[in-house]
């Protein structure tokens, strides 16, 4: 250690370390500010503006907060829709995640055929795009298998009111998609599950504790880290799949010739704020549980 | 009536909700046999549900016109018709999308499994100033959903003409901003991480470079983590169709894009008005190109489902 402890050229040590430090991750800030950085302000730039392309040049007119306010006030499917995607990601999120940590108890088990099982859980990781989801909802093959199509829940749920149904009639037509969106948080909780010291689990056996209270007081607490992560997960692939209504009308309205780029860039902006405020909920609503529990 | 009377702790006390929990949460003493029938009918309907879609997916492609109007006919079809698969073959122009499907999957995840690993090193293995910044921005990059960034940037290809062209895809991911590539960095940086430093320390004292380091010493040890960025990019590069579709139409048309369209592609290919009954558009042709669709990830899904499965675990995603 003591040849590099001694400065080569005049330079510490640590100023030296961190040049190196900065040469491996060089390539990466710079396609940040390339690729991610300069399009999201030319994106927030262009939503204050009517934006209108040419074949040779983009003709920018400033029309202040006039794309936001006609996305809020005077838009009727966007608000819409947002509430929808809202009212659909929120259901869809605790389903995801209790729906994971199940099979991945199941999966931390000993038994024969656990390789195989796991082969089935995580399959939908691979096949889960737009275009294949998008079949399958439209054969009905998506729905919650037997339920769906009775005309018993269908007449039960013409009583509801709207705020109530939607959100039910989403978790039946949807069920099983909801399910394949949680192949990679059932990974996230596995590896987490494998990392609890197994001694934690004797010792409170010893102790007398039932598996019930293991569960509660060991393993739960012991996958907040997890729950959070795989939180995140949810909310942005659902966010950004290519089959969200929402995402679709943004997209349409680039080419509409009403508004077109510098509209669809504000729905955008606006489409981000709600998803962000909804990981901030969310997080919140963890972390009061987190907290609760570990007292 | 008495019921209602059993408190919520005296549920979790009854002998069989011990028995239920003893199963789920790792027994102390055996499994018995009662358990044990439990638990896999439980794993079978659960996969059976999960697996529905697929199965109904696979059974309704093979079905004969006959056996699609046959109300008699659910889930075994009366014969093994594949003429939907000839078609579905003909219609999403198969060999061709497969190909473009593979280009567009395999180079972007190979770029980007190697940028990532070297800004995960640069990450795990150095230390300098900014280091909070960077992972704080790196969150970003996965949450911003993709429509805050694409105009501008199809715009500037759209002037640089690379509209269409593989390259719009395969830029970002050579500069470590490819799809999800903030997950590949974290995994790299955990994994990095985890390794021991001291064969990199003796090497340096021997001389050898950073680049030399990385590449002869800390590669090879991080192997099941370039296999599972690898598969998992390759996949969602696959699947993701809101870049490709701006990106590149008009240029290469990838499985996923063809079958976006696939009513309208069977459409010209047999037009509606002049082919007979038999030869309209069903769901069993449709069904057909959708398992087309998915058939070489689910064929690399088997033949890798062992390094999937198990160097997720060795790499531990969570990222603690």
């Amino acid at each position: 250690m003591t040849a590099r402890n001694q400065p080569r050229k005049g330079i510490s040590l640590r100023a030296r370390e961190a040049l190196h430090g900065y040469g491996f991750i060089m390539i990466w800030v710079i396609g940040f500010l390339l690729f991610t950085l300069i399009p999201l302000l030319e994106t927030l730039h262009y939503s204050f503006n009517q934006v209108v392309v040419s074949a040779t040049s983009i003709n920018l007119t400033f029309v202040d907060w006039a794309n936001y306010s006609r996305a809020l006030f005077t838009d009727p499917s966007f608000i819409e829709l947002l509430i929808g995607y809202t009212i659909e990601t929120m259901v869809a999120v605790p389903i995801v995640l209790i729906f994971a940590m199940i099979i991945a108890l199941f999966l931390n088990l000993k038994f024969k055929l656990k390789g195989f099982f796991r082969v089935i859980f995580f399959l939908p990781i691979v096949i889960t795009s737009g275009p294949v989801i998008r079949e399958l909802t439209a054969q009905g093959a998506a729905s919650a298998p037997g339920i769906a199509n009775l005309p018993a829940v269908a007449d039960f749920l013409a009583e509801l009111p709207r705020a109530v149904r939607s959100p039910i009639e989403y978790l039946l037509t949807s069920f099983i998609l909801i399910l394949w969106f949680s192949g990679v948080q059932i990974l996230i909780y596995l590896a987490s599950l494998q990392k609890i010291d197994k001694s934690i689990y004797e010792a409170a056996a010893i102790d007398g504790a039932s598996s019930w209270e293991i569960f509660w007081k060991i393993i739960l607490p012991s996958l907040s880290t997890a729950t959070m992560i795989n939180a995140i997960y949810t909310i942005v692939t659902l966010s950004h799949f290519s089959e969200n209504k929402v995402i679709q009308y943004i997209y349409n309205q680039t080419y509409n010739m009403q508004g077109g780029i510098g509209y669809a860039s504000a729905l955008a902006f606006i489409y981000f704020a709600v998803m962000i405020a909804m990981m901030g909920i969310i997080y919140l609503l963890l972390m009061q549980w987190t907290k609760r529990k570990s007292r | 009536m008495d019921e209602k009377e059993i408190t919520v702790t005296q549920l979790f006390r009854h002998p069989f909700t011990l028995r239920i929990g003893g199963f789920l949460f790792g027994s102390r003493a055996h499994r018995g046999l009662t358990s044990s029938i439990i638990l896999y009918a439980l794993l079978i309907a659960i996969g059976f549900i999960y697996l529905q879609p697929l199965l109904f997916m696979f059974t309704t492609s093979i079905k004969s016109p006959n056996d699609l109007l046959n109300p008699m006919v659910q889930w075994v079809p009366t014969e093994l018709y594949l003429g939907n698969y000839e078609k579905a073959f003909r219609v999403l122009n198969y060999s061709q999308t497969l190909l473009a499907s593979i280009l567009i999957s395999v180079v972007p995840s190979v770029l980007q499994t190697l940028v990532a690993s070297i800004v995960g090193y640069g990450l795990a293995r150095y230390r300098f100033w900014g280091k909070p910044i960077v992972f704080l921005l790196l969150l970003t990059t996965f949450v911003i959903p993709p429509q805050n960034t694409v105009i501008p940037q199809m715009l500037t290809y759209r002037n640089m003409g690379l509209l269409g062209s593989p390259l719009a895809l395969i830029l970002p991911a050579l500069m470590g901003q490819g799809y999800r590539s903030a997950i590949f960095i974290l995994i790299f940086y955990q994994s990095f991480m985890s390794l021991p430093k001291v064969l990199e320390e003796s090497a340096r004292l021997d001389g050898a470079s950073d680049m030399r380091i990385f590449f002869t010493i800390a590669v090879p040890s991080a192997l099941p983590a370039y296999i599972v960025s690898l598969i998992f990019s390759i996949v969602w590069y696959w699947n993701e169709t809101f870049f490709t579709v701006i990106f590149l139409e008009g240029g290469i048309t990838t499985l996923p894009m063809q079958l976006s369209r696939f009513t309208q592609a069977y459409e010209s290919l047999y037009p509606p008005g002049v082919v007979n009954i038999f030869d309209r558009l069903n769901e069993a042709v449709k069904m057909s190109g959708t398992f087309l669709n998915i058939l070489p990830l689910l064929l690399m899904y088997f033949i890798l489902q062992r390094w999937f499965v198990q160097s997720v675990e060795m790499t531990g995603v969570t990222g603690e």
